[in-house]
């Protein structure tokens, strides 16, 4: 199967029933991407496929070949961290870690969420065109990101800086 | 017990009520932080800066390696089958089908498992780690639901997971006591907690509530709780001859090492765990059947082995926090003084560990009181072994308690504030000790001032807000300071003046590194990016729990005995062509890259200059601190004051925690920006234990029904406000630092505060944890 993950074409033979998550983690070497549940509930394992944020642990990796797959590998590096990830530190945005690469990758695919105008629970007025997003937003749609050593305050505040003001 | 066993035990009694007597009489100066800690007065170095985490870019970068991120040559994959009984044995089990699926290396039962000595518990001996004291797969014994009855190794962890579910197992079930009322029927034992028991009486705490002005007297109940951290339990494991290499996710590596090895029967050196980072612990990541079973098959394949518990699995076989049934009853006099403080009550434990939620531990030094019944009692079930959570007894018995408090200022109708200062204790209320920093009115009174408590309704139910009902409760935090015995740490200075502290501690998330990095610079005189802070390995000095919110003060000790020991080396090397001729260890400190002389900073020499003239490129030293008998000459306790506003709705009985205020009082704040997180993430898991947290368990089948995090509600963003978290910063002159630990203390008075903030909102008094939506609407 082939493979487009952080821009690099990546070649694997495995079984069929492996998780894009697995993939990430036991094949590419890319363990940046968190398996808390495999079941879809805790959002450790968010990538991004073509900007759109998703689960991996509840994606075959078979479905993915063709479509551009980026990791918390592929947002910025140690030495040059995207400014979200730059924010998670300055804010204190985790803990352990280990949540993080996740709530990072799900930051970036609910910027563009928004962006599109994409309404969400909280949202008041569902036929508005565009969104603005006040800290409940940002709350309401970082919800599927769990984290249990409680850095939500840290992670809403990066979230703010990078995708609200910077861009105002 | 034997009559000799009891003579000894009495015998042994006798003499350690001696040696506490003379401990607590000792001059001050005879005890460790008898003299506070110079860094107290350090004003300009790092102690205290909100410096960002060290390893803060490696996590955001996703580089951080946690435990199953090792590759080993040659590594199978495990998957593990659950038992479905609670008690009884296994009558058959056919493994064939899994054995002949494709991929799969091995299938261990009970049947072909190396023999192995069971887990040495957890404070049975002083490395003990082990979460229950059953052997692993060595017989055919079940002992909950939920027990390993077979491991399969595989090439995949696809292969592994479907091949075990081809395993076929039949039970010959026995009768197993898995309700709690079943339990209690049958008979309830007095709980003992580091070994002592959890019993404390003082005058005649029911005649006194008998005759009391005001009294209060109610039942608490709190449920099951699990640790949830977000990573998985988990290790990568491999054999090297008879040397066990384990890359472990743990808070105890130390530990874990020796337990293993006793479990093993080799040397606990010839045991190498490593756990450079933890994706969370809360008192869950010790030794658990998983790191036994993946060692065992590694051994049985000739191969490595990762395991990688799946959510369920957790669940099934790593503990959690136990049930608590809690009477909390209050007397006190016309003006608000307690003259009976009764807190007693039953909690679930199996017989295979020592962990009975010790619910009593606020009520011993949290208030003054005429007299005192305490007691915890402990009814046997047949389930998981339960074990230490965040806050072990602290977090959920100031539910009772506290609650207790605020019904008592209802029932007197004065602000539950004023109540709880009226009964302030001057010393400590049950030992006579005196308090080492206690400023629990200046927590409260900074707090409520932040927190605009006069605003609060005076009237429960009065403040609506659309079909939104709002209210406001306050409780209190407490927490004690623990250091435990065991503690060593290494000092290096290399010949560019570079310091590297070697501890076998551990981060878990609470910034180890970054916060005893600053303290290292501070005190040996060094810039922050000079410091190396290595940790996680069994194999430095030390044994280090990450538990009891006692790893900043155990490594604070160390690093203090070793910068004495560090200093005696360094003035050797230094001679007599030095400035520092003559001094003595204590007599010099840490200034500008060098050692100076406390009274003339100007007999300064740099470390690299010492090295240099003695031709060496670097010098270690060693250091063990004293025992830790502070905690008996001094009642060392942190407090807080948690505030919080609640908003119920008046339709649903939905509850949103709208503010929230934590006031801390734990001495001196080491770094205020991961303080601050670790504040919050208390405060954060308060508030699932208040209002969404409870482990199910099947009292029919003795099985948890929700072990995955779509059953078990943790906060989520949205149930979690801006939380404002302020400390009083008073040191500690008798701890490390001034420091108390701070870990814990977040998740206490948290349960309280917000069934406080309800009633103030509904006039609803909420008993029962969680606080769900039922519990509130007719």
């Amino acid at each position: 199967m082939e493979f487009t993950i952080n821009g690099s074409t990546r070649t694997f033979d495995v079984d069929i029933r492996t998780s894009l998550l697995d993939l990430l983690r036991e094949h590419a070497g890319l363990p940046g991407t968190k398996k808390g549940c495999n079941q879809g509930a805790c959002g450790a394992c968010t990538v991004l496929v073509d900007g759109e944020r998703i689960n991996s642990c509840l994606a075959l990796a078979v479905q993915y070949q063709g479509r551009a797959i980026t990791t918390i590998e592929g947002v910025g590096t140690q030495d040059a961290l995207a400014d979200i990830q730059a924010a998670f530190v300055e804010h204190d945005g985790f803990q352990c870690g280990y949540c993080t690469p996740g709530q990072i990758c799900s930051a970036i695919g609910m910027a563009a969420e928004a962006k599109r105008g994409l309404p969400s629970h909280v949202t008041q007025d569902l036929a508005a065109d565009s969104v603005t997003l006040d800290d409940d937003e940002l709350r309401e749609r970082m919800s599927g990101n769990l984290c249990r050593c409680g850095a939500y305050n840290g992670i809403v505040a990066a979230v703010r800086q990078v995708f609200v003001e910077e861009v105002a | 017990m034997s009559i000799v066993d009891e003579a000894k035990a009495t015998v042994k009694g006798a003499v350690q009520g001696v040696m506490q007597k003379a401990i607590a009489l000792a001059p001050d100066s005879w005890i460790p932080g008898g003299v506070p800690d110079p860094l107290i007065r350090e004003r300009h170095g790092q102690t205290g800066r909100p410096v960002s985490r060290i390893d803060g870019p490696m996590k955001v970068a996703g580089q951080a390696p946690f435990a199953a991120e090792f590759p080993l040559d040659g590594m199978a994959y495990a998957a593990v089958l659950f038992s479905r009984i609670a008690k009884g044995r296994i009558a058959s089990i056919d493994t064939a089908m899994a054995e002949a699926a494709p991929g799969v290396v091995l299938v261990m039962t009970h049947r072909n498992a190396p023999r192995m000595a069971a887990m040495p518990p957890f404070m049975s001996s002083a490395k003990a780690a082990g979460g229950n004291d059953l052997p692993i797969l060595q017989d055919d014994r079940i002992h909950w639901n939920g027990q390993p009855v077979a491991v399969v190794l595989a090439e995949t962890q696809e292969q592994a997971d479907h091949a075990t579910s081809l395993i076929e197992v039949s039970y010959a079930a026995d009768e197993a006591v898995t309700s709690f009322a079943e339990a209690k029927a049958q008979g309830t034992k007095p709980g003992e907690f580091q070994g002592q028991p959890l019993k404390l009486a003082v005058g005649d705490a029911e005649d006194e509530l008998a005759k009391a002005a005001f009294k209060v007297d109610a039942v608490y109940k709190t449920p099951r709780h699990n640790h949830n951290p977000i990573e998985l339990h988990a290790a990568t494991v491999g054999w090297d001859g008879d040397t066990l290499r384990v890359h472990d996710a743990s808070q105890a590596v130390a530990h874990v090492a020796w337990s293993l090895g006793h479990i093993f029967g080799i040397g606990e050196d010839k045991v190498r765990v490593t756990s450079p980072f933890v994706g969370g612990g809360f008192g869950s990541k010790t030794l658990w059947d998983h790191q036994v079973l993946a060692a065992a098959a590694s051994k049985l394949a000739g191969r490595p082995v990762r395991i990688m518990l799946s959510r369920e699995g957790v669940y099934r076989i790593v503990g959690g926090r136990t049930l608590t049934e809690q009477r909390c009853a209050i007397g006190a006099d016309a003006d608000g003084r307690f003259t009976a403080l009764v807190h007693t009550g039953t909690v679930a434990m199996t017989r295979h560990n020592a962990m009975p939620e010790p619910f009593i531990l606020p009520a011993r030094s949290a208030y003054q009181s005429g007299s005192f019944d305490l007691r915890v009692d402990v009814a046997y079930v047949d389930m998981i072994a339960n074990t230490f959570m965040r806050a072990p007894g602290e977090s959920v018995g100031t539910f009772g308690l506290e609650s207790a408090i605020d019904e008592l200022a209802v029932a007197m109708d004065i602000d539950p504030i004023e109540l709880r200062l009226k009964n302030e204790p001057e010393q400590d209320p049950t030992t006579g000790l005196p308090f080492s920093q206690r400023d629990v009115e200046k927590a409260y009174r900074d707090g409520a001032e932040r927190f605009g408590w006069t605003e609060r309704p005076k009237t429960p139910g009065s403040w609506r807000d659309g079909e939104w009902l709002v209210g406001m409760g306050v409780a209190t935090a407490t927490y004690p300071y623990y250091r435990m015995p065991g503690g060593a740490a290494r000092l290096t200075v290399d010949a560019t003046g570079h310091v590297t502290v070697d501890i076998a501690a551990h981060e878990m998330g609470m910034g180890t590194a970054t916060a005893h990095s600053q303290v290292t610079a501070d005190r040996l005189g060094v810039e922050l990016d000079q410091v190396t802070f290595n940790y996680g390995d069994n194999v430095l000095p030390g044994v280090v729990l990450a538990g009891g919110s006692q790893q900043t003060a155990a490594i604070g000790a160390s690093i203090i005995a070793a910068q004495t020991a560090l200093y005696t080396e360094l003035l050797k090397l230094a001679g007599n062509d030095s400035p520092l001729a003559g001094l003595k260890p204590d007599e010099v400190g840490g200034y500008r890259g060098g050692l100076a002389a406390l009274d003339d900073p100007s007999r300064h020499e740099s470390y690299a200059s010492i090295l240099s003239r003695a031709q060496r490129d670097s010098v270690s030293a060693e250091g063990t601190p004293p025992m830790p008998l502070e905690l008996q000459h001094w009642s060392m306790h942190s407090h807080g004051a948690i505030f919080v506003e609640a908003r119920v709705n008046a339709v649903t009985g939905e509850t949103r925690i709208s503010r929230m205020l934590g006031s801390f009082d734990c001495g001196v704040i080491l770094n205020p920006k991961t303080a601050t997180s670790q504040f919050r993430g208390g405060m954060i898991m308060g508030l699932g234990l208040a209002l969404t947290e409870e482990t199910m368990f099947d009292e029919r089948t003795g099985r948890i029904m929700n072990p995955s995090l779509a059953e078990y509600h943790v906060p989520v963003h949205l149930d979690v406000p801006e939380i404002d978290v302020i400390w009083t910063g008073i040191p500690d002159p008798h701890a490390p630092m001034g420091a108390r630990g701070i870990g814990e203390i977040g998740i206490t008075g948290v349960g309280a505060a917000v069934a406080n903030a309800i009633y103030n909102a509904t006039g609803r008094r909420v008993r029962d944890l969680p606080i769900t939506l039922d519990k509130i609407v007719d």
